[in-house]
């Protein structure tokens, strides 16, 4: 069912991980990534790794969620996996059948980029899985702000990104309701040509498009009500500060960023 | 004689599986026999609406079986798109699902996902518009600039033109005034009496089911617990009231006073009260 | 001591669309609510219930007539905020009217918008959510709690605007017995212990029995007004505008009919069944 997606799924706490401040959370997950890129041998990724599987396990967040999270992305690194195996050419050949050659090579760097990926979409879950949206939504604002002065309505995008939020699940729901309500009016979504599928959307489309609309127009005089002005003069319930414990997340993710380096310039 | 519905021992899981998994109905058995009027109670989450989406086959049953008149409703695919339109449900807010250009055309939907006949679709329409009071100028304006008690009769007017044997509401009265709520219940009262038909109401409203069902279900914690007559249901007031429900408003009443040492048995709804009362000889003013 | 509402031949028409006649709703209505009350506002739809809640703070400007609320006066733009802050909304849709998807940063909007620093709205937002009994779920997602739930919720982020008064527009329509109780309950608290003045629009009589004033509107007008006594015994004008009074008021009435002389303001069941009681014991006696 589609209220069963965990779209920005967020799951409360009190770990180290959660406690950080949502920028420094992000600037991590970036130098992360970047450290991903730069590990191309097998210490650095035991390294790279190591760091992520420490930081899940501090989290506290069962690595069953991390599972089901990475169930839909499964084909796309697979796929990724069998591109470099196949056109990854090398010196030792372990395979050849018809005009497939695969090489010891291909089988290695094939494994590094699913572990790459792995290990990105990972990162990419501890953090909305350890930070609420909105914290998020917060620290990208924050983060943004320089590009307010070039013209870029940041606190605006902000706040659609919020509600967006906000209303993902609620009309999911709503939309699982009103396609079992047609159905029950003998609406037939799984059989006749793709005309007559795409035809067949349109008692679900419409009634929410209207259920939308109307959620939109309630939602902006409830906000009208309780004062929204936009962004000027409005001050935060969180406001972000860094502490010494953002201090030394930085501090050890430098010291990875610069492990990673050495060891793979020095290719140990 | 064949009941026209029967739920045999059904067990259904949201979720199944996933950190969020849901145990929403819990070996559920109960028949259903043509011309009763059934209401069932039970507070959020105690598997109501779940257990009415089972019974037109949305929703498949993880352990148990459904039957239609005596036959599986799961035994095979036709059967079960067939199940749609003998068993009506309509949802709680039904106005939520109005789509077409006029009322007409969105009465008219489910009769032609049916496969009927253009005139038959026609004389359904118009016989399920005069069921809840829809005029013939108002069949002929758009859905959404009704009013909000007409919307929702509309939307039922949808269900009723399928001509269900039994036909399923969940809330039909939800957010509406009291003139609105009385409105409903006469439509569904036409309804029934006009075509024989055997309705389930799912309501919060006790003084609703004491006065319009001849059987309620009561549902708790995805079971269900109670199944008997109005009569049988409310001298066991306090049983409802452990489960967190409401009595009707006139069996509170008569309650007290059965707690002042004035019983009168199996009163629940005004006309009883009324009656009781003065068939004691009481009202000597007149 | 100023009134906390003050309306005075308030005229209101909704702008017709296209060229069509707009729809008057008010043509000189007058109202007052002290500092401190607790008034329900009863009517069937289309009565001009939720028109006027609109027009407490500001969201639709008279036509003619003024209306203040704590002295100020809606019409003038300056006022618009300082008016909001006073006078705070909740709506029917519980989902419609929360902000953010954790339950304390949705508290904490309102408090945000005012530019209020971040320490104090801290300890408003942890207060308004222990006065609506929601602190517990304040790290919560709006969309996995209750009808009820998501209705304080909303209170609180009006309580955390610290506002005198507030406006309540069927916010229990949506809602089952229990989210009912709870929101009537929390809302009923609020009056009694901070003074917070209330203005209930509701439809659900046995809530607005519970009020220190009732009015009744119809077609724009008041139709009656008075404690909930006062209106409630007046049960053929309630029948004549599409209302019922309370169930218990309503059996007395029936009785009425039959030859007994019942009062007509008993609004709960103890009461009434010590009336029934008076009226049958007293009756043997002679």
């Amino acid at each position: 069912m589609l209220k069963d997606i965990t779209l920005g799924q967020y799951f409360p706490g009190n770990s180290v991980i959660h406690r950080l401040d949502p920028r420094t959370k992000l600037i991590l997950l970036v130098a992360y990534i970047a450290a991903l890129f730069i590990a191309s041998n097998f210490l650095s990724y035991a390294l790279t790794l190591g760091f992520l599987i420490i930081c899940v396990a501090v989290s506290g967040i069962q690595p069953k969620a991390f599972f089901k999270g990475l169930k839909p992305l499964i084909f796309l690194m697979c796929l990724t996996g069998i591109m470099n195996l196949f056109f990854t050419s090398g010196e030792t050949l372990l395979v050849h059948f018809w005009i497939i050659n695969i090489y010891l090579e291909g089988l290695v760097r094939a494994i590094f980029m699913i572990l790459r990926l792995l290990a990105l979409i990972c990162a990419t879950f501890l953090l909305t899985y350890t930070t609420s949206p909105i914290a998020l939504t917060d620290a990208l604002e924050s983060l943004l702000r320089p590009l307010g002065k070039i013209g870029l309505p940041v606190h605006e995008l902000a706040m659609i990104m919020c509600i967006a939020l906000r209303f993902i699940p609620t009309l999911l729901e709503e939309t699982d309701k009103i396609i079992s309500a047609q159905k029950a009016r003998g609406a037939d979504f799984e059989t006749g040509s793709l005309i007559q599928r795409v035809k067949a959307l349109i008692p679900i489309l419409v009634p929410l498009f209207i259920s939308a609309f109307r959620r939109a127009d309630e939602l902006a005089t409830a906000m009208e009500c309780r004062c929204y002005q936009g962004g000027e003069g409005r001050t935060k319930l969180k406001q972000l500060r860094y502490a010494p414990l953002d201090y030394w997340a930085f501090g050890v993710l430098a010291l990875l960023l610069a492990a990673t380096v050495t060891l793979t310039v020095f290719g140990l | 004689m064949t009941p026209l519905l029967e739920v045999h021992h059904i067990s259904y899981t949201y979720s199944a599986g996933t950190p969020f998994a849901h145990k929403a109905l819990d070996d559920v058995s109960f028949q259903i026999h043509a011309g009763e009027f059934i209401g069932v109670i039970g507070h959020t989450g105690s598997g109501k609406s779940t257990l009415m989406q089972h019974l037109n086959g949305l929703l498949k049953p993880d352990e148990g079986q459904i039957f239609l008149g005596g036959r599986d409703i799961w035994s095979d695919k036709k059967f079960t798109r067939a199940c749609r339109f003998r068993v009506g449900l309509v949802f709680q807010y039904p106005e939520y699902q109005l789509f077409e250009e006029t009322v007409y055309a969105d009465i008219a939907f489910g009769p032609k996902n049916m496969g009927l006949d253009e005139s038959e679709v026609d004389r359904r329409v118009r016989e399920a518009a005069g069921f809840v009071g829809i005029t013939e100028q108002q069949l002929k304006a758009s859905p959404f600039d009704l009013s909000g008690g007409q919307k929702r009769r509309a939307a039922i007017a949808g269900i009723v033109a399928m001509e269900p044997e039994l036909l399923i509401l969940d809330e039909p009265t939800a957010g509406l005034d009291p003139r609105g709520r009385e409105e409903i219940l006469d439509n569904i009262q036409a309804y029934r009496q006009a075509k024989n038909a055997t309705i389930m109401m799912v309501t919060h409203s006790m003084n609703d089911v004491a006065r319009l069902a001849d059987r309620l279900l009561v549902m708790s914690g995805s079971r269900l617990v109670l199944d008997g007559t109005p009569e049988e249901i409310f001298a066991n007031a306090q049983s409802l009231v452990d489960m967190g429900l409401d009595v009707p408003e006139v069996t509170r009443v008569f309650l007290a006073l059965e707690k002042m040492g004035m019983k009168y048995p199996g009163v629940y709804t005004m006309e009883q009260a009324v009656r009781a009362l003065t068939r004691r000889g009481g009202g000597g003013h007149a | 001591m100023e009134s906390a509402v003050e309306v005075k031949d308030l005229c209101f028409t909704y702008p017709g669309v296209e060229g069509t006649p707009g729809v008057a709703v008010f043509n000189g209505l007058s109202l007052t609510v002290e500092e401190g009350d607790f008034v329900a506002v009863l009517g069937g739809n289309g009565s001009g219930k939720s028109t006027l809640a609109k027009h407490f703070n500001a969201i639709l400007l008279p036509s003619g007539g003024t209306v203040w609320v704590c002295g100020l006066d809606t019409a003038k733009e300056e006022n618009l905020i300082p008016i909001r802050r006073q006078v705070g909304m909740v709506f029917q849709n519980p989902d419609n009217q929360i902000v953010a998807n954790v339950v304390e940063e949705d508290v904490a909007f309102g408090p945000e918008n005012l530019g209020i620093p971040s320490g104090e709205i801290r300890q408003r937002v942890d207060s308004a959510l222990e006065s609506v009994g929601m602190y517990a779920y304040r790290l919560h997602a709006p969309h996995l709690l209750s009808g009820g739930q998501k209705q304080r919720v909303a209170i609180a982020g009006i309580l955390a605007m610290a506002p005198k008064c507030v406006v309540l527009d069927e916010p229990t329509a949506m809602l089952d017995p229990k989210g009912r109780r709870e929101v009537l309950d929390t809302v009923l608290r609020l009056n009694r212990e901070q003074g917070i003045t209330v203005i209930l629009i509701t439809h659900h009589m046995d809530e607005a029995a519970k009020a220190k004033r009732v009015v009744v509107l119809d077609h724009g007008r008041i139709a009656a007004q008075g404690t909930p006594k006062e209106v409630f015994c007046q049960v053929e004008l309630l029948h004549s505008l599409g209302l019922a009074a309370p169930e218990t008021v309503e059996l007395c009435h029936a009785l009425n009919r039959q030859g007994f002389s019942l009062p007509l303001d008993r609004l709960d069941a103890q009461s009434c069944a010590q009336a029934i009681f008076d009226a049958i014991s007293g009756e043997e006696k002679t």
